[in-house]
């Protein structure tokens, strides 16, 4: 947190990516959110990965709910347009924001409070219709914008820093996001850069409803002890990585990872998917053992992280609908007025 | 004997029928051969909230004057379900006709001595005729059509015609549905003694005239006014407006090279869904609607004003029926007046539209998409039950083809790279209304944030009590600038001076129109003023001022459009007299004439004849 002002003059010899932008060119205004909010990392994450795979900054919109998550969008890609609507509505926004013009990358930002109680509803069906956007949940398990209130993924028996336990069963967003249809499941930790910025580049890249899952601890409501949100407890944890650097609570995390096998999986489009971290015989196309590995992961205590499902043939809600190649906000009376000769045929039926 | 009602092209006749039965096509059926005529007919559905097997009603008012409000009271009753006999029979006005299927007795107990009593053995004539119990079902409906069509003279080639265009290139479909019309017609003709004294006479009154319900006729308006998203969540009764707009764009919309839609509809998980889908594709820049009733309104409402905060354009059809819950909802009321009009949390005020016939639904939802770009704001088009779900002789649509979209105040690329200066908030020519840019317009110039209250001018976050002031009052300036662009009031005036006024809107039209007429036969001049639009223009206040009395009338219990009169035009709220309707039938003339009449009374107004007399 700063209230220093960001130069906006860059250096002239930083580089650029193949459609001529620098990175800077990619970040928003200073962030707001707490010094450590592993929020910033996500930010800066996504940053990083819309630099790197060339996109122009103003063809992304930018979409979010309400809370501190919701709040990120302002601090990347300050020349998108952006649109911080109402709490656990985004989905349905960026549903009808990406009817109005499929030419857009849709990135929606949210949080489990957002996505997972009041917008539960919203998440489940966005991921049904296959909206073809990129979703990031940045989950800490709490409500940080009112000071400390468990979210619907709070672990059961987990404490809130008051010492209160937790008694309700917990909502996986990811668990939950494969049963709904989602074609690109991914979970991440906000420290681990290494493992998110390839995420999110492969969700931008994903036709479909592409989610991401980043747990991303509060370092001012759920990062005691007794808090399964906490970066002591993710880093112990992570059934992925086990190698984090220890970081002191207000400082932002970032870790590196030691690669492990690769598989690649190419997408219908051709594009292909390097994935890291996880097992030999993990096969992220098989949902059905995706989700039976989810839930034996859970069970054993572990947070599991990286892609974890991808169907390679995805389709999006605009394939559903059979709708036209050109934007529907580009037609004009030309295209879609049928005229008064045929308004007198219409008339002429009613009589 | 009971006397009999005699009358020429001036009666009301009610279908009570089992829902489910196929009777809604056949009543439709005996409308229109009456329309094919030249006399106007004013159907209504009454249907409670079931699909299959319980009561359903289907009543006509046959009106050579073309009178489209409904009328009161029932003539001739057809009474096809033993469910409701007795209300059915009780309901008949003295002298009346009831048609009923007298295949099995019926106790004396079961009828009135003041009414005619028609009895044709309709379950045993489609019995012998039938084998198919689905045919014999379905073509029981047809053969009661026969059989009216003699008892009233109705033209059975009109009927006929009907058929063989409803049936067009299916050959046996037809022949089957004339031989039962036929069957039916014989049968009265040998077996029931002759026409009644309900009869249709050929009339020139239908003219160029359509029949279409307002649902069909608002979808129309979307096609026609450019809309191409539409986000919807199934209540009746507004279902069948998108369900119309599906209909129309897949005839309409499909691009003949690609057989790709030129259109996008989602059928949300709910009403919170469909206006923010509707509220993220204006954002973006296509026109983009939902159809709803009360309860989705009450649901859509925290959207709602982040989108009148925010500056969105959408369109919102609100097809207004009774309260919440299931049952009184099948039935119509103009209850919604003031949710929408300040819907949702903080100050706001929103554009409503109040059509009054299916003619309106179709030029004010066209009309409503251009209001919303224009003023970048969600406009209502309130419309209802009455409206919307009963077919409505109503003038002819019209388009003209040199009009184009009003897409409002867009900021384009050229623009913005010719340095015009982009403030997202800013009034740049007093109307209150800035400029926009659709997202993805310009790599480095016009993008912005969207929030709901927390900004400057230009789009930059801020908390400031001076910030938020100048924004808010900006948009009271738009609302301003709104009363110039919404239809405006007109004006009935009446043929003598009068000293009453009245105010109406939307649905109550046509009732209102014939009760000015019946008022003034007997002495009781009323100028009348239909308010089409909120806000309300300056011609409301000057009405308002120039009668010492004005009656407000509405079809809700709380003269919610008076409170807006007053709370908004600042009309004296002592000159406002109420005429309130809210059972959930439709308002009538009767109901009008006798609650203008009492009030005239208490007023101790002379009917001007008796003075003369």
């Amino acid at each position: 947190m700063t209230y220093l002002a960001k130069p906006k003059l860059h250096h002239p010899d930083l580089p650029k990516n193949a459609v001529g932008f620098t990175r800077r060119d990619y970040e928003g205004r200073i962030s707001t959110l707490c010094a450590g909010c592993g929020h910033d990392s996500i930010s800066a994450a996504i940053i990083q990965a819309c630099w790197e795979t060339d996109i122009e900054p103003h063809r992304v919109a930018k979409l979010s709910g309400i809370g501190c998550s919701s709040k990120t969008p302002d601090y990347f890609l300050g020349n998108s347009h952006g649109f911080n609507s109402v709490h656990g509505r985004m989905p349905s926004v960026a549903t009808g924001a990406n009817l109005a013009n499929r030419d857009l990358l849709y990135l929606g930002v949210s949080g489990d409070g957002d996505s997972a109680s009041i917008g539960i509803g919203q998440f489940a069906h966005c991921m049904r219709r296959g909206v073809n956007m990129v979703y990031i949940v940045e989950n800490n398990g709490v409500y940080g914008l009112t000071k400390g209130q468990f979210s619907a993924t709070a672990d059961k028996g987990s404490k809130s820093k008051r010492g209160i336990a937790n008694s309700d069963e917990p909502i996986d967003m990811v668990g939950l996001a494969m049963q709904l249809g989602a074609s690109f499941v991914a979970r991440s930790f906000s420290g681990d850069k290494n493992q998110l910025v390839p995420l999110v580049k492969a969700a931008i890249e994903h036709r479909g409803a592409a989610f991401i899952d980043v747990v991303s601890p509060c370092v001012a409501f759920n990062n005691h002890s007794g808090s399964t949100k906490s970066y002591d407890y993710v880093r112990e944890h992570n059934a992925a990585v086990n190698r984090l650097d220890f970081i002191t609570g207000r400082e932002e995390i970032t870790a590196d990872y030691e690669p492990g096998t690769v598989t690649i999986v190419t997408q219908h489009d051709g594009s292909k998917l390097r994935l890291r971290k996880l097992a030999h015989d993990y096969d992220a196309t098989d949902r059905i053992k995706v989700m039976n590995l989810l839930q034996q992961s859970a069970a054993a205590g572990e947070v599991m992280t990286g892609l974890l499902y991808v169907d390679p043939e995805s389709s999006d809600l605009h394939e559903h609908l059979n709708t036209i190649e050109t934007p529907l906000n580009r037609l004009g009376e030309r295209e879609l007025c049928p005229g008064s000769v045929a308004l007198e045929k219409i008339n002429a039926a009613l009589r | 004997m009971a006397k009999r009602v005699e009358a020429v092209n001036d009666f009301v006749i009610k279908f009570a029928n089992v829902n489910g039965s196929g009777s809604a096509s056949a009543n439709e059926l005996f409308a229109r051969s009456i329309l094919r005529m030249g006399v106007p007919v004013a159907p209504r559905n009454i249907f409670p909230s079931n699909i299959q097997g319980l009561p359903t009603w289907y009543e006509v008012r046959v009106t050579e004057t073309g009178y489209q409000g409904r009328r009161g009271g029932v003539d001739l009753m057809v009474a096809m379900n033993p469910q409701t006999w007795d209300a059915d029979v009780k309901e008949i006005d003295e002298g009346g006709y009831l048609f009923y299927d007298n295949t099995k007795p019926l106790p004396k107990s079961k009828f009135r001595p003041d009414i005619n009593v028609i009895g044709m053995p309709l379950t045993e004539i489609c019995n012998s005729t039938y084998t198919d119990p689905r045919q014999r079902q379905l073509f029981k409906n047809i053969i009661y059509v026969g059989a009216l069509s003699a008892l009233m003279e109705i033209d059975p080639n009109e009927i006929e015609r009907l058929f063989s265009e409803q049936y067009k290139g299916k050959e046996a479909l037809l022949q089957s549905n004339v031989k039962a019309l036929r069957l039916g017609r014989d049968y009265a003709q040998q077996h029931l003694g002759g026409p009644i004294g309900l009869k249709v006479r050929r009339a020139d009154n239908v003219g160029h005239k359509i029949f279409i319900d307002g649902n069909s006729a608002a979808a129309l308006g979307a096609l026609y006014g450019g809309a191409t998203v539409c986000a919807w969540y199934p209540i009746t009764p507004s279902s069948s407006l998108a369900e119309a707009f599906i209909k129309y764009c897949q005839k309409y919309r499909v691009d003949p090279a690609t057989g790709k839609s030129k259109f996008a509809i989602v059928q949300a998980e709910d009403e919170l869904a469909s206006i923010g889908m509707v509220i993220g594709a204006g954002w973006n820049g296509a026109r983009a609607f939902t159809a709803t009733s009360g309860p989705g309104i009450s649901l859509m409402t925290e959207f709602i004003g982040l989108a009148y905060f925010a500056e969105i354009p959408a369109v919102i059809v609100d097809v207004q029926r009774g309260g919440p819950s299931t049952g009184m909802p099948t039935r119509t009321q103009q209850s919604d007046i003031t949710a929408c009009a300040y819907a949702s949390h903080g100050d706001t005020k929103h554009v409503l539209l109040f059509p009054e016939d299916p003619t309106e639904c179709f030029e004010f939802t066209a009309k409503a998409f251009d209001l919303a770009e224009r003023l970048q704001t969600p406009i209502f088009m309130m419309t209802d039950l009455d409206i919307g779900m009963n077919t409505r002789l109503c003038a002819p649509f019209e388009w003209d083809d040199k009009a184009t979209y009003d897409r409002g105040k867009i900021m384009t690329a050229e623009m913005l790279e010719a340095g015009r200066d982009f403030g997202r908030y800013l009034d740049v020519d007093g109307d209150g209304i800035p400029f926009r840019t659709y997202p993805g317009t310009h790599p480095d110039r016009g993008g912005y944030f969207t929030r709901g209250t927390t900004k400057n001018r230009y789009a930059g976050y801020s908390e400031t009590g001076p910030d938020y002031i100048d924004n808010v009052q900006r948009l009271l300036r738009k609302f301003e600038t709104a009363k110039k662009l919404v239809p405006a009031p007109l004006l009935y005036p009446a043929e003598r001076p009068a000293r009453f006024g009245a105010i109406f809107f939307g649905s109550t039209s046509p009732a209102m129109q014939e009760a000015l007429h019946v008022l003034a036969d007997r002495g009781i001049h009323v100028n009348a003023l239909r308010v089409r639009a909120f806000p309300f223009q300056d011609e409301i206040n000057d009405f308002v001022a120039s009668h010492p009395w004005v009656f407000v009338i509405e079809q809700n219990r709380d003269a919610q459009l008076k409170s807006l009169l007053v709370n908004e035009a600042k009309v004296n709220p002592s000159r406002l007299l109420s005429v309130l309707h809210y059972d959930g039938t439709p308002i009538t003339a009767r109901f009008i004439v006798e609650q203008i009449s009492q009030h005239a009374a208490a007023r101790t107004v002379v009917p001007l004849k008796k003075v003369v007399s």
